[in-house]
């Protein structure tokens, strides 16, 4: 009897747990993590176990993340359950503190569906490349033909449209990987079974880096018509320039927030995205705690509100691919551009 | 927040992926794929140029051909008139020369019809005049056969001339 109880009690117990998880799991669905995790089956987690690398104390520590399985501590290390470092691989110094090793650069799940994402994207451009090759001035045929449209509209709507006609050939190749790799991880995100499931590009350092290259491009091939339109910013009245240099200062901090911008978006939305399908989702299990057939009765409606919501996840993949190679082109057009003599 | 706070070896592994696959694109793949796309636009282009071209090149034929036709109606309508404006001489003039001919005959004829009249007439007239001359000769011996019948007509003559 007393022990009916006490299982019983452990069991609220884990009811209470469970629906507190719901934030966590969704938090743990849309952020990075050194396994990736498939299903679970009972209390049987299928996962596959990605391998850490960490640098500390002047060695390389290699291992699998699956010493790490029901967090366990391995080498000293743990996964940070709260604090800054939540999520990180930390360990536990002589005062007790977590602290990061030197360096993790551990194959995380986002950096695993990266490099599967970056090899199918090679992948196919170079066996459409060959067909290209292969079929000179002939009709485009199966992925060549799929893929053609997008590769002329970026090139025709976006590239030549807001570079012009004579340097927009330079971009072409950096603004074509661009727009296919975001794309391709947005889709790829969207995809809910492995390898696909992994919130990429809602993730604020892929977005980052692609932000910066954008950056280091505009940057580096700025002409001085460029830089003077930030310094004399035409069109502008003076006493906006002198003696308080405002308008200098705010077209010098553009330069930075334009990139900054172009991460912001592409992450936010993305991330947004996988929370709120997550969240219609998580809702079947909430409701389903309260009970069974309110949970099914939950489900018809969540899950065609999350078939709309994946079908509205599959425009924005196109359209936040699209919108970040257009501006990425902009600003090349406007680093580039040659003032009009009159 | 985990969130907006990425740790260093994602940004690590995203810069050499997309550094990677940047890379092998843009020397790979992209020029390639370019490459084929404007080479088959041109091709197209050009297609359409010769396409266009044939069509205007057919246009200039027919209408070469239709001034051709045109120009040989004309030759044939001249020919036509010409030989029908011969014929009509050719008959006219066979016409003329035959009504020629004709009158001759004709002429010749009625010159040689009259000359024979004349020459019926004068042997007519001649034979009439020998017949007379017969007739007479014979009639003034019957009437002459006896003297005094003579005499008496002898006298009746010298009367008249007499007389004359």
């Amino acid at each position: 009897m007393a022990a009916k109880e006490t299982s019983s009690v452990e069991k609220g117990a884990d009811t209470q747990k469970e629906q507190l998880d719901i934030g966590d799991m969704i938090m743990e669905h849309v952020t990075d993590s050194y396994e990736w995790h498939f299903f679970t089956i009972g209390e049987h987690h299928v996962s596959l176990y990605l391998p850490v690398i960490l640098y500390d104390k002047g060695h390389w520590i290699l291992f699998s993340s699956s010493k790490l399985k029901h967090d366990a501590s391995y080498k000293g290390y743990h996964v940070a359950k709260d604090g800054p470092n939540v999520g990180k691989l930390v360990r536990t110094n002589a005062k007790g503190k977590e602290v990061l090793p030197q360096l993790d650069i551990s194959i995380t799940k986002t950096v695993f569906a990266i490099l599967i994402n970056a090899f199918l994207v090679v992948l196919i451009f170079l066996s459409i490349a060959k067909s290209y090759r292969k079929r000179k001035g002939q009709a485009p045929k199966g992925m060549q033909s799929l893929l053609e449209p997008l590769v002329l509209f970026i090139r025709d709507d976006v590239a030549r449209d807001s570079i012009g006609e004579e340097k927009y050939e330079r971009y072409l190749p950096y603004l074509m990987t661009l727009f296919f790799f975001i794309l391709f991880s947005n889709l790829f995100g969207i995809f809910p079974f492995f390898p696909g499931g992994a919130n990429v590009t809602g993730n604020i350092a892929v977005t980052g880096i692609m932000a910066f290259f954008t950056f280091v491009i505009t940057t580096m091939s700025s002409n001085k018509h460029y830089w003077k339109d930030i310094f004399n910013t035409p069109g502008v009245p003076w006493w906006l320039k002198f003696p308080i240099p405002l308008m200098p200062f705010v077209e010098l901090l553009g330069i930075f927030t334009k990139p900054f911008v172009l991460m912001v978006r592409l992450f936010a939305n993305m991330v947004s995205g996988h929370i709120v399908l997550a969240g219609f989702i998580s809702l079947i299990f909430i409701f389903g705690k309260f009970g069974v057939g309110l949970g099914y009765g939950v489900s018809i409606l969540s899950i065609s509100f999350a078939i709309f919501l994946d079908l509205l996840e599959v425009l924005v993949a196109f359209i936040q691919a699209y919108v970040f190679v257009l501006l990425s082109a902009l600003y090349f057009g406007m680093a580039t551009e040659v003032p009009e003599h009159h | 927040m985990q969130l907006i706070n990425p740790g260093i070896g994602l940004i690590f592994w995203m810069t050499l992926a997309f550094s990677l696959v940047l890379f092998i694109l843009g020397k790979y793949a992209w020029p390639a794929i370019l490459k084929g796309l404007k080479e088959r636009e041109q091709s197209i282009q050009e297609a359409l140029d010769s396409a266009k071209e044939a069509q205007e090149q057919m246009k200039r034929l027919k209408t070469d051909n239709e001034k051709l036709l045109k120009e040989a109606m004309e030759e044939r309508d001249t020919i036509l008139t010409e030989a029908r404006k011969m014929k009509d001489q050719i008959i006219g003039d066979a016409k003329g020369k035959a009504e020629k001919e004709a009158s001759v005959i004709v002429e010749s004829a009625k010159e040689k019809i009259n000359s024979e009249k004349l020459a019926a007439l004068r042997e007519i007239k001649s034979t009439v005049a020998e017949y007379s001359i017969e007739i007479a000769e014979k009639i003034l011996r019957e009437e002459l056969k006896d003297k005094a019948k003579q005499k008496k007509y002898i006298e009746k003559l010298l009367k008249e001339t007499s007389l004359n």
